[in-house]
């Protein structure tokens, strides 16, 4: 469960942010995560609902926007599209992919008032 | 935990220190810290009631309670972009979208840069071991220990849930280390073994081995400032696990294969495990060994002092660097 450590970092930032830009509240958290980076959006979510209570973002509405992975195919010597971390590469059928792509996760935005 | 509001941070304890406070805001902007020890504390009473979540149609994920304003947005087309940030008017709203592009686990590779200038300020050679529980990590370790005690300085950073059982172990071998309890966290993180450091007298010039929480998933996620990660796996488990947990083998530099005497009683294909694992990760290096009899042992040494003379020359190199630019001045 290092998804509640994850939404604890994203409630510093968050609370971070909005003391620095005098919120009240704030009503909308924006989350760019990576398919290939270490975290499951669903269990993310719940453990947001569960450390902003009590905070700034209570309640806040809370959007993930996936970011395809992609990788750099040594066979091929091009970039392709990958949806796991043990996918072969979609052109050659094998392994040698270094991911370059949808690996991070950060808060992009957040709504306030 | 708290069980309020789900904060597992409050419960690590390092040993010789008292258990640190939780620091929280609350809505109306005040913060207050207190201690976790033998008590939960009162938090507001959740007014969002529940919320709901659910997946549009373009892949992206979506949260929110049902208490405030919710504008309609045709289906498949995300909220953010179209809403009141930036639409609004100046004065009908106070409503505003502020742009942060901040990376969630900022804060802990922040902690994991220190860790690291620190550890290569004493030329000291930092490894994570990581492995699921059971993998004989701490075996493997009182055996690497008693062997290059007396050659090279050596502290243990041990991560467990509970107990100090495995730092006992350590230190009956002489060496000495320092026993890290997560609580209710499943992972080391940077923050965590930077006070650690603090702590325990570091071998300059010498090996400190972080022994992290037994846990395959999480530890991947968190950079502690070391020089490597280095992933354990036993013949007594599946020879597929690197597929399952595909993050960590990504993460690691180094694959040890433990267990190698019962290697004959069990049905573990040693090759097909290490494809598995170069497929997640083609650079990995693999080395094989028994922790209980020995065998391998030679060549996991022998990485040692490889990646301990790595991190001595780039010390001197640094050193070097710097004397000439005072002698040059």
């Amino acid at each position: 469960m290092h998804e509640m450590s994850l939404a604890e970092g994203v409630l510093q930032i968050i609370e971070e942010t909005a003391r620095r830009e005098g919120a009240r509240r704030v009503k909308q958290v924006v989350l760019e995560i990576g398919r290939l980076s270490s975290v499951e959006p669903s269990a993310l979510a719940f453990c947001f609902d569960v450390v902003t209570r009590g905070s700034v973002a209570e309640g806040a509405e809370l959007v993930i926007d996936e970011i395809q992975g992609s990788g750099w195919c040594m066979p091929c010597g091009k970039t392709v599209a990958l949806g796991e971390r043990y996918a072969p590469c979609p052109h050659c059928g094998r392994f040698q992919i270094q991911p370059t792509g949808g690996t991070d996760m950060q808060v992009r935005e957040i709504e306030i008032e | 935990m708290c069980t309020v509001c789900g904060c597992g941070a409050g419960e690590t304890r390092i040993e010789g220190q008292p258990p640190h406070e939780h620091e929280h805001e609350h809505a109306d902007g005040t913060r207050h810290s207190h201690p976790h020890e033998g008590e939960t504390h009162a938090h507001p009473p959740a007014t969002a009631g529940q919320g709901h979540w659910h997946q549009h149609a373009d892949g992206s994920w979506h949260s929110h309670s049902h208490t405030h304003d919710h504008p309609y947005v045709p289906a498949g087309t995300l909220h953010y972009g179209q809403g009141p940030a930036r639409a609004h008017a100046p004065g009908l709203s106070q409503a505003r979208m502020v742009r942060i592009e901040q990376d969630i686990l900022g804060k802990n590779d922040a902690y994991a840069r220190a860790n690291r200038e620190h550890l290569a300020g004493q030329a000291i050679l930092a490894l994570n071991l990581v492995s699921s529980p059971g993998s004989g990590k701490t075996s493997l370790l009182t055996r690497t220990l008693t062997a290059l005690k007396d050659h090279h300085p050596l502290a243990v950073i041990e991560g467990d849930q509970e107990t100090a059982f495995d730092a006992e172990r350590i230190r009956a071998t002489g060496v000495p280390a320092l026993q890290i309890n997560t609580g209710k966290g499943c992972h080391l993180d940077a923050h965590m073994v930077g006070q650690a450091l603090a702590q325990i007298a570091l071998p300059a010039g010498g090996i400190l081995f972080i022994e992290n929480v037994g846990n395959l998933v999480c530890p991947a996620a968190f950079d502690l400032g070391e020089a490597a990660k280095v992933a354990i796996l036993s013949v007594t488990e599946g020879a597929d696990k690197p597929l399952k947990y595909p993050d960590m083998f990504h993460a690691a530099r180094l694959m040890i294969i433990n267990k190698m005497d019962l290697l004959p009683y069990v049905d573990f294909d040693v090759d097909q495990a290490i494809a598995y694992a170069r497929r997640i990760n083609p650079q990995l290096q693999v080395l094989t060994v028994s922790a209980t009899r020995g065998d391998g042992f030679d060549a996991w040494l022998a990485w040692l002092d490889t990646e301990l003379g790595a991190v001595k020359q780039t010390r001197i190199d640094s050193l070097e660097r710097e004397l000439a630019r005072l002698r040059g001045a």
